[in-house]
């Protein structure tokens, strides 16, 4: 297990020896990964490595085969709601905002499990119950506002812009008050300027006071960003490291980009073309 | 005020010159309003008497309505003073739909009279003149620059209604809900059929006018500005009804109309807020009416107990809440379609139950099919609801006791919708329905809270149902069913709620009301009705997806322009403030 130079105190998140298999393929093949707290994580690795998968035993969609995933030195149960409850709060790789509620009631959504009020409140709308929403609404707004959504509150989620849909999703992930943001390719389709952008949101959201874990394929946005980098290569981790290390590391080149053929094609001297 | 910028006028179906096609709308519907005061037809044969010249009767009123109708809407758009307020949007659009009204009236009307009477020549020429002018009218008005897709005039912001005194606003509100009443009481007390249809040809089209006119935006903002006023006003027209009726034989239809209204609304719970499809829900009403036909005291009755009517509702919504909950747990694991298919199943199951526990073929409980007759009447302290009731002046039927008694309890399901729907617990509801996934990485427990959703609509249900064992006076199996002739079953229960618009509160009430009085006053529908129901509701798939009263959020979705639009919610504030 890898401590980074960097760690102060103990792990916000520690998995160990996390596998996740799927009949007879291991996705995810014994991963260990701290996150410490206002660290800025990044998981790289090729399409198909187990990045998204290793995400899903994190956050409780998938219950890993083998392995624990502790936050704040709990075991997290494998609940996706228990692990936002307990402060871990997520993106998707491929946005998933409640379409047809406008771009508030989606944040307001996020502040579910910092709520209390149930059916019967709302029922009653005791004085509790007003504060409550009051609240609620504030913080959604502040949310806007950290975002730059504010202005578009009462637009339907479904209408927005593709980049403000990633930072609306990102705002209701925040509404949920995490001590860990797990983003899963935030600027996948983004232009260069929204890549830029998001870089900016991620720090700002660092200087709040959460942790924030990051899938991410723009290595220029990783290795700005990123305070420790883990590689993900066929579901096993290959490097960890700082950015430096991990980005003159010949294995993960070669994971990237394959490693130069011994016989390059066109020669016919080796019918059988043996690439690795 | 500055004149309004008009949308986009898309070229006539009919190509003229603007001012002959003004002129010949105007001069059609000022002849077809003549014409009926004309004789239609020689014989009394034909419901209605529309023999006499002189005036009007039976369908005649509606062209003549249809006819004025078409008139000042035209005159509206014409700037006319005083007549300005009623076209907002200038556009032509309503002219045309309350031509195309009057046309499907009249032409309904002399179909209808020389279907019946077998053949044209019991058309008198007073018949010919309105089939031509109404003809006339609508050549007319399809020659004015039409707007071809009114649901985008309607909303191109409107120019900001003239500013008026409170007093006045709530004047308007008042109008508008006494509008609506009478024209509701004049739909349930429609005598025949073809009274019927004509009403519902002539209402469908001014309806579509209004909205193209731009009247319900500025209605609605009115009454989004003074909520609990509108709210009171809309208590107090309901309450109303049966004031207006000397006999029970309406008010029984309306008090029906409620209770499948109500129920309607509860499945909105379910269907509508959490999206879970419930294709058994009548059930729940049954367990209700059940619940309570046993412990009524009812000679029939197995259990030979006579509980007190508040208490006969709780063990009724209680025994309809154990019983969604036994259901829910099981089954709400289950998405989509898979959750539609158990419930339509339970639906069944319970009708035949309950259809076998009659001591020989099951413990003995219900009577088998043949269900628990003499349900007595309610009673609270003193007052019977099964008799006449003097209060001051005002004298009460049997039924209408009921009405005002099924009235509450649907004040107490749109107050529990509108309260639910609205809190952090409702917008966990759509959240689920939009994405579970994302709702639980949200921290959402969705089985736990679509669990709280399905007993919620079962209770509500179960409330109804208790009310609806005391107005049928007896229960049986075959009240029940998934689909039937009679409302409400659970095929009809949905199809009040998509037909009225999911999610909204006026919708299911109004889907409701239109499913009922269609089958109970169009009683030639019977044998189609279900075909009928059918083709309409794939009708409206296609051209309305978003029910007869569209969800502000579903409106949004359906027909937001291809820019994102300006938003109508921060008006609305602005309009509050």
């Amino acid at each position: 297990m890898t401590t980074t130079s960097d760690a102060p105190a103990a792990p916000l998140l520690a998995a160990t020896g996390v596998t996740m298999r799927f009949g007879g393929l291991t996705a995810v093949r014994a991963v260990d990964l701290t996150v410490h707290p206002h660290q800025i994580v990044g998981l790289i690795g090729p399409n198909g490595a187990g990045k998204t998968t290793f995400f899903n035993c994190l956050t409780g969609l998938y219950t890993p085969t083998e392995g624990t995933v502790t936050y704040r030195g709990t075991r997290l149960p494998p609940k996706p709601h228990l692990v936002t409850t307990a402060g871990i709060a997520r993106t998707f790789q491929n946005i998933r905002l409640f379409a047809n509620m406008t771009v508030l009631e989606n944040v307001l959504v996020g502040r579910h499990t910092r709520t209390k009020e149930g059916l019967l409140a709302a029922l009653l709308r005791g004085p509790r119950f007003h504060r409550a929403e009051k609240t609620s609404e504030e913080r959604a707004m502040e949310l806007l506002e950290f975002t730059g959504l504010a202005n578009k509150r009462h637009h339907l989620a479904r209408n927005l812009p593709y980049g403000e849909q990633r930072k609306l999703e990102i705002a209701r992930a925040l509404a949920s008050e995490p001590g860990l943001l797990l983003l899963d390719e935030p600027t996948a389709g983004m232009n260069p300027h929204e890549t830029r952008t998001t870089e900016q949101l991620v720090l700002a959201i660092r200087e709040k006071g959460t942790a924030v874990l990051v899938i991410e394929h723009d290595m220029r946005f990783i290795f700005n960003l990123c305070d420790h980098v883990a590689v993900l290569v066929q579901g096993q981790k290959l490097v960890e490291g700082t950015p430096d290390t991990v980005q003159s590391d010949e294995r993960v080149i070669a994971a990237y980009l394959g490693t130069p053929l011994e016989n390059p094609p066109g020669d016919d001297t080796d019918p059988t073309g043996d690439a690795t | 005020m500055k004149p309004m910028t008009t949308p986009t006028p898309a070229t006539p179906l009919i190509p003229l010159p603007l001012t002959i096609a003004r002129a010949l709308t105007t001069a059609g519907a000022a002849l077809t309003a003549l014409s009926t005061f004309l004789a239609w037809t020689w014989t009394k044969a034909f419901p209605g008497n529309l023999t006499v010249t002189g005036y009007p009767g039976g369908l005649q009123l509606l062209t003549l309505t249809g006819a004025l109708l078409t008139l000042i809407q035209l005159l509206a758009t014409w700037n006319t003073p005083g007549l300005r307020w009623l076209s907002p949007t200038r556009s032509h659009t309503p002219t045309t739909y309350l031509a195309a009204g009057t046309l499907a009236t009249t032409w309904y009307t002399l179909i209808a009279i020389s279907v019946q009477l077998g053949g044209l020549a019991n058309l008198e020429p007073g018949g010919y003149l309105a089939a031509a002018a109404a003809l006339l009218t609508l050549a007319g008005a399809l020659a004015l620059p039409f707007e071809r897709r009114p649901t985008h005039a309607a909303r191109t912001p409107l120019p900001p209604p003239r500013p008026l005194p409170a007093w006045a606003e709530i004047l308007i509100i008042a109008a508008a809900f006494a509008l609506a009443l009478s024209v509701l009481t004049y739909g349930i007390g429609t005598a025949y059929g073809e009274l019927f249809t004509g009403f519902l040809l002539l209402t469908g089209f001014a309806t579509a006018a209004l909205f193209a006119a731009g009247l319900i935006t500025r209605l609605s903002a009115l009454t989004h500005k003074h909520r609990n006023i509108t709210v009171t006003a809309a208590f107090i027209a309901a309450a109303a009804f049966p004031l207006t009726q000397d006999t029970d034989e309406y008010t029984l239809i309306v008090v029906n109309i409620l209770i499948f209204s109500t129920v309607a609304l509860g499945l909105n719970v379910v269907v509508g807020l959490a999206g879970l499809l419930d294709l058994g829900y009548v059930a729940f009403l049954g367990v209700g009416a059940y619940t309570a036909a046993l412990v009524s005291g009812s000679t029939a009755s197995t259990l030979h107990i006579h509980f007190p009517f508040w208490a006969a509702v709780l063990t009724g919504a209680a025994a309809s809440l154990v019983f969604g909950v036994v259901i829910g747990a099981p089954t709400l694991r289950l998405r989509g379609d898979y959750l539609a298919i158990v419930t339509l199943g339970f639906g069944e199951i319970f009708r035949i139950t309950v259809g076998n526990l009659n001591g020989e073929s099951g413990p003995s409980l219900t009577n088998g099919p043949n269900g628990i007759p003499n349900i007595p009447d309610l009673a609270i302290g003193n007052y019977n609801f099964g008799e006449k009731q003097k209060l001051g002046f005002i004298t009460l039927n049997p039924f209408a006791n009921y009405y005002l008694l099924m009235l509450l309890v649907t004040v107490l399901v749109v107050l529990v919708f509108s309260r639910a729907g609205n809190s952090r617990i409702g917008r966990a509801w759509i959240a689920i329905r939009e994405d579970e996934t994302a709702a639980t990485a949200m921290g959402i427990n969705g089985f736990r809270l679509k669990l709280l959703a399905f007993a919620l609509g079962a209770t509500l249900a179960g409330l109804a149902g208790t009310v609806q064992a005391h107005v049928a006076y007896t229960v049986v199996p075959e009240q029940y069913v998934f689909a039937g002739p009679v409302p409400p079953n659970s095929a009809f229960l949905l199809a009040a709620v998509i037909l009225g618009g999911m999610g909204t509160i006026t919708g299911p009430l109004l889907g409701a009301a239109l499913l009922y009085l269609i089958p109970a006053k169009l009683q030639f529908l019977q044998d189609y009705q279900l075909l009928t129901f059918g083709i309409a509701l794939i009708l409206l798939m296609r051209f309305r997806p978003e029910g007869i009263i569209p969800n502000r959020r579903q409106q949004l979705e359906f027909h937001e322009p291809t820019t994102t639009a300006t938003p109508p919610a921060p008006k609305a504030e602005a309009q509050t403030s």
